[in-house]
């Protein structure tokens, strides 16, 4: 080790020093294992992870075993911890502040790491130590006082059995380097679609509600009190939770939710089990599920098994699918792989499928929210043409029609959609609902039907309303905050008034932590947020993430709850403890600490433990997910990504003649090795082949795609772009469908960066011959 | 595809020399009415000077086919040239500009003006028509019929076509030989012997000229040269090359003898004459489609100038 | 008929007068080009240039090829890797991928101007080079003139096409459209004297970086098209990117050619009489 550390940032801002139960065991002790690993289940209890002295709660979403943020959400932000946690003058009962102690976190850490060196990078990733060192020096020089460096990540991260793991290890390392809350530092998911960043805030997630509230469970949230109990942790800005629920039910439900319905808390949904993409999926192929709606996303393509995908769609009674052309999902009964080969015949299938066509992005009203939480106006060019229509005009009419059919109804459980209050004012030819109107609703109102400013005064009394209780303040002073454009040149470098950042317009979250446990800037070149000792506040180019006036050096009293029960050098104020994480004593399902594990599907040991994947990993195992077996029949892995010329399942791209012909075809990337090998020919065919699919695409023989040394033996991989499906002006097999469906615990998102294959020259069989050749690989 | 699909074993490795082996220049679009009129144009305009000649000379019989042949040219050649066009019915904006930069402007000009000055020479030499016009257009159509029959090699060496602009200082005397052998094997084969010794003379010098010329030319291009060995247009211009060495020598040793001799030798020379605009075409092409016919001699500029 | 006798074609700025505005061009660095081809779709989508068939190349990601009468922006992708004993070797991988948009070269000194026998090629008050769609009748010269191979006749159309360099767009005082969506500045529009100073001064950057491949080409208004009003930066020759070491614009020995053919005029004149001399015996 090189002590390349920043000491000073670790001691006071993390919890390197806060001691670990004594039964708490590593995976350097289990053999890739933690304490808590039930080999029945395969799930963890996370009992033992937990400081010395004190138990930390859940974090959210992730009450319930396999419940978490799904698929693209995955690197969605965070809501931190919910439950309470007694500090003493804010600190933990049990820390060590030399960190010299053997079950102090950063002894644990730095053990758990202790093998993780360059020569184990080499060996296990085939990538250079050299290579690895160049990243790992330019990283180090590039932190510390003087500097910060920032972290982006895409997919490449993500779509693995441990994906979450992988931002965690950043996480870690961003920590150590003291890179997170200052300027130029962070860890910066690239998000894919132009708004994913909202559709997390405010979810189209089944397990959590608008700003990360976690959505109530069936068994042990029965009541309001139940549930604010269980999520209200004492310490930290989470300690507020029961006001940022009752404002929403509030928003939802307005006059009808009163103190007594507990602000119809009974309305809500209740959590019964995993309902993620994948699940719902299977319970399709078990017939259980009788209708779909597809708004804006084309599993058929998109999703790994696209024929598990496209199975379940013929096992519904109706689907509708909302987008701007036939996609592979709203045709599945009729071009398909399944339909060429046979096993589905169109007239068989009794799924009734509407296609209703979508007003796209330019000519709607709405918000963008990008990876820095910065919502983004964007106004309505055109008129949407002919029949399409945008989202909230759809939302808005089958809200009203169900509402009508609903009218006479006396059932109890119509009373949720009964009672919602929808009022919008309608505007333009097609009479959308205002999005305007919907803005403000999510910003939030007083008691006096003012627009609120921020989040601060929203109560539990049921008089402030409140869409999204992180986004209040997005409507400050009945003004479109998200609309705002003035120019970078005309304001502080922050430029605070382009557009609007939640919460409360911050734009780098934890800024506290740019200035030392002093108050002071860590160094003048990166002052960002600084205590005022003059005026007595913090103050700086952005809004403080902290409270106001609380001094540097502020020590909580005993007893303290909130934000007023951490200390004033304690910037990580979602934290319960006000400390980030080196080690996660809760909210992960898979373990405190990253480790490494190997695909889920890998033609590889794990060189540091006897387990090869990630023992917490969720599989699925159905008949129509099979996996490849590991007796050499599927010699090659391959990985799948994008091109910049479509985007993922095509129907964006591959429709439009100026993009079809810069990648008019599907095709493989091997290396001229790969190719000798299995006599492939550049710019012929391939067909490659899974325990899934075999599907065809033309070769491309490149040097891009090297063999990799690992374990001192060379690996070929075969490189797959996903966009291709068989809808569209340019066509091709799909590269979704070879994969199975093998997910990180957490969020259930998708191993779709790695899994095992066969590669062969010619195209593949036509007909019912294909489904023969898979068979043959999978059971011959 | 533009390439045969499986030609090469990877995405070929960037060669010093290429992007792809792709072609560095564009192909000429021109089709075969090109080489045709090029051939056209060489008869008529050496024709008509043979026509004069012979006027000036005495000899009626020999400058009325003369004049005919020049007539016929000139008639065949601007057909060939709209035909070429991409928008054949915009042939007329040629008209809209005389432009010296640019020798298909000159050469509109020229073909329109000796066209028509031929056709009323023509009517002059056989029926009398066109009274004092008539000498005035056969003067102009013998100053433009020269202008005619060598525009044509500036023609094809003003483009970046390294086999046509490297052979430059070359094509317009291969054009004239061509041009003077076609006029004089035409006419010859054309002639009674009695008239025909002009003819023969002028074939015989245009074959020389035209073969002296043309390796003149294969030689300066050096290596560049190797468009004219190899291919289509190397065919061509063997073809040529016998074709015209034949001809000229069946005209030379016995044309004067013999009609049929002079006929048959006459042909050859012709068709000698039409492989070389032929071949000078395809090797333009030839020298297109390679990219190292573009940067060879580029290379070598660079190479000698620093 | 004003244009009738017309002996020089436009010349820039003289011709224009009062009118004549600052040459303007492309300075495309393609040290920071990414391979995205947003300048392709752009110039497309603003000009209405056709699709060009979905042709899969293997190429490496470049399946356009060329430029044509289709395509007026086109991304070269090279590769160009070094490995030792089949494995990548190198910590830094040794492998490099080159990629640079190509375009209209806006030659100082255009053959395809000169030649045009319609006129329709003109040089603008921009000091670019411009095809008149409704003059044009496809004789194809420019095609052949053009020493880049950029110009190109369209089937079924008949009449050539290339880059106007956006003069639609320019009148309106915009960039044109593949500057515009160019989202690393890799091709930067502006005039010309300032793309040239701004030139020099990235190739410093990149040479004082160790970058000693790179070099400018087009830049020399001594080269033989008097500079290019598009140029470029490039990480290797020319000829590797599909561009000629030295183009020459084919008119510069036009004058040398008349005479040629004047010489070779008067010797057809002169084999015609002598035909006749020859014979008095
Ligand atoms: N043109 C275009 N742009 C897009 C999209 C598109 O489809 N087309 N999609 C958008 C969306 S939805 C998203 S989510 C983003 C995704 O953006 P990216 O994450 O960039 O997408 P990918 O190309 O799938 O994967 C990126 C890289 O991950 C690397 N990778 C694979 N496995 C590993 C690994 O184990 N570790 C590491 N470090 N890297 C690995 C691969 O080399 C691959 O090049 O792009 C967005 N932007
Ligand atoms: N093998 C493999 N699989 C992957 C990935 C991978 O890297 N490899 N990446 C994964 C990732 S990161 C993602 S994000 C997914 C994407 O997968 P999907 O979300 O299934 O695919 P998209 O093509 O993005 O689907 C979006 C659809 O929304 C439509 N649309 C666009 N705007 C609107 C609108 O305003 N209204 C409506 N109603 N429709 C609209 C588009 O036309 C398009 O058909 O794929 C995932 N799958
Ligand atoms: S590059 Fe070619 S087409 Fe463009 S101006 Fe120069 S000569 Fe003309
Ligand atoms: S094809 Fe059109 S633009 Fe080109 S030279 Fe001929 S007339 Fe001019
Ligand atoms: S300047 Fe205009 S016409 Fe020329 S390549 Fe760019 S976008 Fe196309
Ligand atoms: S838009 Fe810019 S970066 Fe993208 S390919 Fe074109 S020149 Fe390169
Ligand atoms: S599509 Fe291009 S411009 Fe738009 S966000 Fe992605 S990279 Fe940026
Ligand atoms: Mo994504």
């Amino acid at each position: 080790s090189e002590d390349k550390w920043f000491h000073d940032s670790v001691h006071s801002y993390t919890n390197a020093s806060t001691i670990l139960r004594e039964d708490f065991r590593d995976t350097e002790d289990l053999d890739g294992l933690f304490s808590g690993y039930d080999p029945e289940t395969g799930t963890y209890d996370p009992g033992s992870w937990q400081y010395e002295g004190l138990e930390i709660g859940a974090a959210a979403g992730q009450r319930e075993q396999g419940v978490g943020l799904t698929g693209e959400q995955a690197h969605g932000a965070h809501g931190g911890e919910l439950k309470g946690a007694e500090l003493r003058h804010g600190e933990p009962p049990d820390v060590d502040d030399t960190l010299e102690d053997p079950r102090c976190i950063f002894q644990v850490v730095k053990r758990h790491y202790s093998r993780y060196t360059p020569e184990m990078v080499e060996r296990v990733c085939g990538v250079p130590r050299e290579s690895f060192l160049e990243v790992a020096e330019a990283l180090c020089e590039n932190s510390g006082r003087e500097r910060t460096s920032a972290f982006c990540y895409a997919v490449g991260w993500t779509q693995h059995t441990v994906g979450v793991q992988n931002i965690r290890a950043a996480a870690i390392v961003q920590l150590l380097l003291g890179n997170i809350g200052r300027p130029g530092g962070g860890i910066l998911a690239l998000r894919g679609h132009s708004s994913i960043q909202g559709s997390t805030d405010i979810p189209t997630l089944y397990n959590i509600l608008p700003g990360y509230l976690p959505m109530p469970s069936s068994q042990r949230e029965t009541t309001l009190d139940r549930y604010a109990e269980r999520n209200s942790p004492r310490t930290g800005f989470w300690a507020n939770t029961r006001g940022y629920l009752v404002s929403l039910l509030k928003a939802w439900w307005g006059d009808a939710a009163t103190a007594e319905n507990e602000f119809c808390f009974g309305h809500l949904p209740r959590l019964s089990g995993d309902h993620s993409h994948y699940q719902t999926v299977a319970a399709m192929n078990d017939g259980e599920v009788e209708g779909y709606f597809v708004m804006g996303e084309n599993p058929a393509v998109g999703s790994a098994n696209g024929r598990m995908q496209r199975l379940g769609l013929a096992k519904l009674d109706w689907l509708v699918v909302r987008d701007f052309t036939e996609t592979e999902t709203a045709a599945f009964w009729h071009e398909s792989p399944e339909i060429e080969s046979g096993e589905l015949r169109t007239e068989d299938i009794g799924t009734e499928v509407f296609l209703m066509p979508a007003a796209t992005h330019t000519e709607k009203d709405g918000t963008f929210t990008n990876t820095q939480r910065l919502l983004q106006w964007h106004h309505k060019a055109v008129e949407p043409p002919a029949d399409t229509r945008s989202e909230l005009w759809f939302m808005h009419q089958l809200t009203l029609r169900v509402k009508q059919k609903l009218a006479d109804s006396s059932e109890p459980r119509d009373r949720a959609i009964l009672d919602l209050v929808w009022d919008y004012p309608t505007e333009g030819p097609h009479g959308d609902p205002s999005a305007d109107a919907v803005l403000a609703e999510i910003g939030g109102f007083d008691a006096q039907g003012k627009s609120l400013s921020d989040y601060l005064p929203l109560a539990d009394d049921g008089s402030t309303r409140c869409g999204c209780w992180i986004y209040a303040g997005c409507y400050a002073d009945g003004v479109n905050q998200t609309a705002r454009r003035r120019p970078g040149q005309e304001q502080s470098w922050v430029a605070p008034e382009w557009a609007w950042a939640w919460p409360m317009n911050r734009r780098i979250l934890y800024n506290r932590a740019s200035a030392d446990p002093a108050g002071r800037p860590w160094s003048e070149r990166k002052r960002y947020v600084w205590w005022d000792e003059g005026e007595g506040r913090w103050t700086g180019p952005d809004v403080p993430d902290f409270t106001p006036d609380k001094r540097p050096d502020y020590i909580p009293p005993e007893g303290a709850r909130g934000p007023d029960a951490l200390r004033g050098d304690a910037p990580f104020i979602m934290q319960a403890d006000g400390r980030a994480w080196l080690f996660a004593p809760t909210g992960l399902t898979d373990g405190p600490l990253p480790t490494h594990y190997e695909p889920h599907e890998s033609l590889f040991d794990n060189p540091l433990y006897g387990r090869r994947s990630n023992p917490a990993r969720q599989r699925l195992d159905r008949p129509e997910n099979p996996y490849n077996r590991e007796d050499g029949r599927f010699p090659y892995v391959f990985t799948t990504y994008r091109l910049t010329e479509h985007h993922t399942a095509g129907q964006m791209s591959r429709t439009l003649p100026y993009l079809s012909e810069l990648q008019p075809e599907f095709f493989c990337e091997v290396s001229p090795e790969l190719a000798a090998e299995r006599g492939l020919e550049h710019g012929d065919w391939a067909t490659i082949v899974t325990s899934r699919a075999a599907v065809e695409a033309r070769v491309l023989v490149t040097e891009r795609i090297p063999p990799l040394r690992v374990e001192g033996r060379i690996v070929h991989q075969v490189g797959l772009p996903y966009h291709w499906g068989g809808m569209g002006y340019s066509t091709g097999d799909a590269a979704n469908d070879l994969l199975g469906v093998a997910m990180d615990s957490n969020v259930q998102i998708g191993e779709y960066k790695a899994a095992t294959c066969d590669i062969r020259p010619g195209r593949r069989p036509r007909g019912a011959d294909v489904r023969r050749l898979v068979e043959e690989y999978r059971d011959g | 595809m533009n390439r045969g699909r499986g030609e090469a074993a990877m995405v070929p490795r960037a060669e010093p020399a290429s992007y792809y082996g792709r072609p560095v220049i564009k192909a000429p679009v021109w089709s075969a009415e090109v080489p045709w009129y090029l051939f056209a144009g060489g008869l008529a305009g050496a024709s008509a000077v043979l026509g004069t000649a012979a006027d000036a000379a005495g000899n009626h019989t020999l400058a009325r086919r003369a004049w005919l042949l020049a007539s016929a040219g000139v008639t065949a050649s601007p057909p060939l040239l709209v035909s070429d066009l991409g928008r054949p019915e915009r042939f007329l904006n040629m008209m809209r500009v005389f432009k010296v930069t640019s020798p298909m402007s000159v050469g509109s000009w020229i073909l329109a003006a000796s066209g028509g000055a031929t056709t009323v020479a023509t009517a002059h030499e056989l029926f009398g028509w066109f009274g004092r016009l008539g000498p005035l257009a056969k003067l102009a159509s013998t100053a433009l019929g020269p202008a005619l029959a060598t525009y044509t090699g500036v023609l094809v060496a003003d483009t970046a076509v390294p086999a046509w602009h490297e052979a430059r200082r070359e094509l317009p005397f291969v054009f004239a030989g061509s041009a003077m052998a076609s006029a004089g094997a035409a006419s010859l084969a054309l002639t009674p012997r009695s008239h025909a010794a002009p003819a023969r003379r002028l074939a015989l010098a245009g074959a020389a000229l035209e073969l002296g010329a043309a390796e003149a030319m294969t030689h300066g291009l050096g290596r560049l040269g190797e468009v004219y060995r190899t291919g289509r247009a190397g065919r061509l211009a063997r073809a040529s090359r016998a074709l015209t060495a034949v001809g000229a020598g069946l005209i030379g040793a016995r044309g004067r003898r013999s009609r049929a001799i002079a006929v048959a030798g006459g042909a050859a020379v012709l068709a000698g004459s039409a492989c070389q605009r032929w071949a000078v075409f395809e090797a333009g092409r030839a020298s297109a489609a390679d990219p190292k016919y573009t940067v060879g001699p580029q290379r070598e500029r660079l190479a000698t100038s620093d | 008929m004003a244009e009738l006798f017309e002996l020089e074609t436009h010349a820039w700025p003289e011709a224009y007068g009062d009118e004549a505005r600052p040459r303007v061009g492309f300075f495309t660095d393609t040290s920071v080009c990414i391979g995205c081809k947003a300048c392709e779709v752009a110039c497309k989508e603003w000009n209405h240039v056709p699709e060009d068939g979905l042709d899969f190349t293997g190429d490496s990601y470049d399946n356009t090829g060329e430029l044509s009468a289709n395509t007026w922006r086109h991304v070269a992708f090279i590769e160009q890797p070094t490995r030792v004993d089949g494995v990548q070797a190198e910590a830094d991988g040794g492998f490099r991928w080159l990629m640079a948009s190509d375009v209209c070269k806006h030659c100082t000194s255009a053959a395809c101007l000169d030649v045009c026998p319609t006129g329709a090629l003109f040089r603008t008050e921009f000091g670019t080079v411009v095809i008149q769609e409704d003059v044009c009748n496809g004789c194809g010269y420019c095609v052949s003139a053009c020493p880049f191979g950029v110009i190109d006749r369209r089937e079924g159309d008949g009449r050539a096409w290339k880059c106007t360099l956006c003069y639609d767009r320019l009148k309106d005082g915009q960039e044109p459209a593949c500057a515009k969506a160019c989202p690393t500045d890799s091709i930067q529009f502006g005039e010309l004297d300032d793309l040239r100073e701004r030139a020099q001064g990235r190739l410093a950057d990149l040479r004082g970086a160790g970058v000693e491949e790179a070099r400018l080409y087009g830049d020399d208004p001594s080269d033989g098209v008097g500079g290019f009003g598009a140029f470029f930066l490039l990480l290797d020759e020319p000829e590797t990117y599909g561009l000629p070491p030295d183009p020459v614009v084919t008119t510069r020995d036009l004058g040398d050619m008349y005479r040629t053919a004047a010489v070779a005029a008067g010797a057809l004149l002169v084999g015609v009489a002598a035909a006749f001399a020859g014979g008095r015996k």
